[in-house]
């Protein structure tokens, strides 16, 4: 099972939703007394896109979040908002021809339209980093939560490209890459440096990420109750500025706001 | 990357700031802004290393025909020729209505 | 009109800058630029990895009228690093959005129009424009609920990485035929799943499939208009006009769904003309 499956059911603990495709898992469990909806991506060897098998966010899994998602809101119009927690590990958006035919832009933006639709409704919606959160793949699961929370390992990463396809594209070869993202916080791969951006709300340390102890599971779950409890009613994505390495884009909001009437 | 600064005697203060081209491949981005009376300053910020001749000779061949406005100008180049330079400067000077 | 005064009238919209792109759409003597490029809030990230900057960071946010309601233009200026999202340049688009959200809280009906012409994260800014680009998501999102957030993919860069994502959140998106418009570019699809499968050196075939006509043929984009600054600004006109849009592209997973289901599994590789047939009857 890939992290992000296990983790799914570590944390949720219930069976999963039927008539999803087998790449993407829905759970609904509880979080501190609150209802919730878990979703992970998860690798599908017989997935009918061959370049979605490994977990990437393909077509199929794009526009299936967005209906994972939808059918929380739509169900929770009248009653308490369920908690969406997206179990994030995911290597990569789905590179292919079928995928860029069929649009796949628009797939990742069903997912974010809904995903953002529900913070606005005032779930709350929480990104758990697991795994790799990659690209365009994270942009559709994840990102657009209030709040981010990520298990302290070599195997949990941010990126916007991955290292041997950022080298060729910016010219430069993996070395030279590596050594420069040593000196520049967002070009990094590793967790500590994306935590200095502020765009996490909490970093925290298991004792076994792949096959999590009961104790693990107990940390993480008290971990998301208290990103929920933090959410309280704030619908925005605003607690993600004021860190020391993402100065600019405050000074960037103050000037515009100050100019804008 | 490279930073050059020049200095030029120049006449009156340019009427009003501008702004022509863009940091793009062979391209420039100028910004001209008046200054005090007699001075123009450039500052040049380059993609191209070792050119610091190649831009005082051009500025030189241009300011010794014609007094340039006093004016702070920044230059962003992206690897312009010194053709493109001139034309971008000429634009500049022209939008900041030197007399 | 006699077509030789229409023809003379012409006037490109893609050769222009985006600030020329920004003063040209909104109404005449109204456009004012926000955060200008004399305040040089330039990148924090490119000097220190020995790239030039731009003063304005690639992003234009003019403020202005559109007949005459209150309007923003964001333009990413695509010359500048390929219209790469920067911190700076990022933070400007989600901001100015942000803000005409808030003008339609406080009952001020500001609506934006997008000159999308990037090819997504700057990677020497990775993180920083990726998080930038989940906040403009976010905030195309929060405002579309009060007006019409309209895209406009003109070329030549065309609009790709999570860009093209923000794109397919808009209320409406208008292409021309200079636009290209989709998630990979084709060298990282070639290098990923082979020439085989996806050959980045035959522009034809990349046009077929990602080309703005293509785009609007299958209905992921709404309007297609010639290379023409009038026809342009018509129909941003047109768009704005329609107030809010309800069932958004990116709302309709259903129809989407039911019609990924039809392709069997394995699905095949598809040419342009399939996808056309496919969503032929995604449209409404």
């Amino acid at each position: 099972m890939s992290r992000g499956h296990t983790w799914l059911h570590a944390l949720a603990n219930a069976s999963e939703q039927p008539g999803f495709p087998a790449s993407v898992r829905v759970v609904d469990g509880d979080l501190a007394g609150r209802r919730a909806r878990f979703i992970a991506v998860v690798p599908d060897a017989s997935n009918p896109f061959p370049r979605a098998r490994n977990g990437e966010v393909g077509v199929l899994e794009g526009w299936t979040l967005a209906r994972a998602v939808d059918e929380a809101i739509e169900a929770d119009t009248t009653r308490e908002k369920r908690a969406l927690i997206a179990v994030v590990d995911v290597p990569s958006q789905a590179y292919g021809r079928r995928e860029e035919a069929l649009g796949i832009h628009q797939a990742l933006a069903g997912a974010v339209d809904s995903y953002a639709r529900a913070r606005l409704a005032g779930h709350p919606v929480i990104g758990l980093l697991v795994g790799k959160a990659m690209s365009g793949a994270f942009l559709a699961h994840g990102y657009q939560a209030q709040r981010l929370v990520a298990l302290e390992d070599a195997g949990v990463m941010v990126h916007a490209m991955g290292k041997a396809a950022a080298a060729r594209i910016t010219l430069r070869s993996v070395e030279e890459l590596e050594s420069l993202a040593a000196s520049v916080p967002p070009m990094a791969y590793d967790l500590d440096n994306y935590a200095s951006l502020g765009l996490l709300w909490e970093k925290l340390s298991v004792q076994q990420i792949e096959s999590p102890t009961a104790d693990d599971i107990a940390r993480v779950r008290d971990c998301l109750a208290g990103a929920v409890a933090d959410i309280d009613n704030d619908t925005s994505l605003g607690n993600r500025l004021g860190a020391a390495n993402r100065q600019a884009s405050s000074t960037v909001r103050q000037r515009l706001r100050a100019q804008w009437a | 990357m490279e930073t050059l600064t020049f200095q030029y005697p120049a006449g009156r203060p340019g009427r009003t700031r501008a702004l022509v081209g863009c940091v793009g491949s062979g391209d420039l981005e100028v910004l001209l802004e008046p200054a005090d009376e007699g001075q123009l300053t450039i500052q040049v910020i380059t993609s191209v290393n070792g050119a610091s001749h190649r831009w005082q000779q051009l500025f030189e061949r241009m300011f010794n025909s014609q007094t340039p406005p006093a004016l702070h100008i920044d230059i962003h180049d992206f690897g312009a020729t010194p053709g493109v330079v001139r034309l971008r400067l000429e634009q500049g000077f022209e939008e900041v209505g030197h007399d | 009109m006699t077509d030789h005064a229409r023809l003379l009238n012409h006037r490109t919209f893609t050769e222009l800058g985006a600030r020329e792109r920004a003063r040209a759409l909104l109404d005449r003597g109204s456009f004012r630029e926000l955060v200008d490029p004399f305040e040089r809030l330039i990148s924090p990230w490119l000097p220190g990895q020995g790239i030039v900057t731009q003063a304005d960071d690639g992003v234009v946010i003019a403020k202005g009228t559109l007949e005459g309601e209150p309007a923003v233009i964001a333009a990413i200026e695509g010359a500048f690093q390929g219209g790469s999202m920067g911190e700076v340049g990022g933070a400007k688009i989600a901001a100015a959005l942000e803000l005409a959200a808030e003008d339609n809280r406080k009952g001020i009906p500001t609506r934006a129009c997008l000159l999308l012409e990037t090819g997504g994260v700057r990677l020497q800014e990775a993180n920083l424009g990726l998080a930038a680009i989940a906040e403009i998501q976010a905030a195309i999102v929060d405002l579309r609920r009060y007006q019409a957030v309209v895209g406009v993919i003109a070329g030549p860069v065309g609009c790709f990485g999570g860009m093209s994502i923000a794109a397919g959140l808009c209320s409406h998106l208008i292409v021309t035929r200079e636009a290209r418009l989709g998630l990979n570019g084709p060298q990282v699809i070639e290098q990923e799943a082979g020439i085989e499968e996806f050959d980045s050196r035959d522009r034809p075939f990349i046009w077929s499939l990602t080309g703005g006509e293509q785009r609007h043929a299958t209905g992921l984009a709404d309007a297609y208009v010639a290379d023409d600054l009038e026809a342009v600004r018509n129909e941003v006109l047109r768009c704005m006009a329609g107030g809010p849009v309800e069932q958004t592209r990116s709302r309709r997973h259903a129809q989407y769904l039911a019609r990924l289901a039809t392709l069997g599994t394995p699905c095949p590789l598809l040419t342009a003309a399939d996808v056309r047939d496919l969503y032929k009857e995604n449209d409404q």
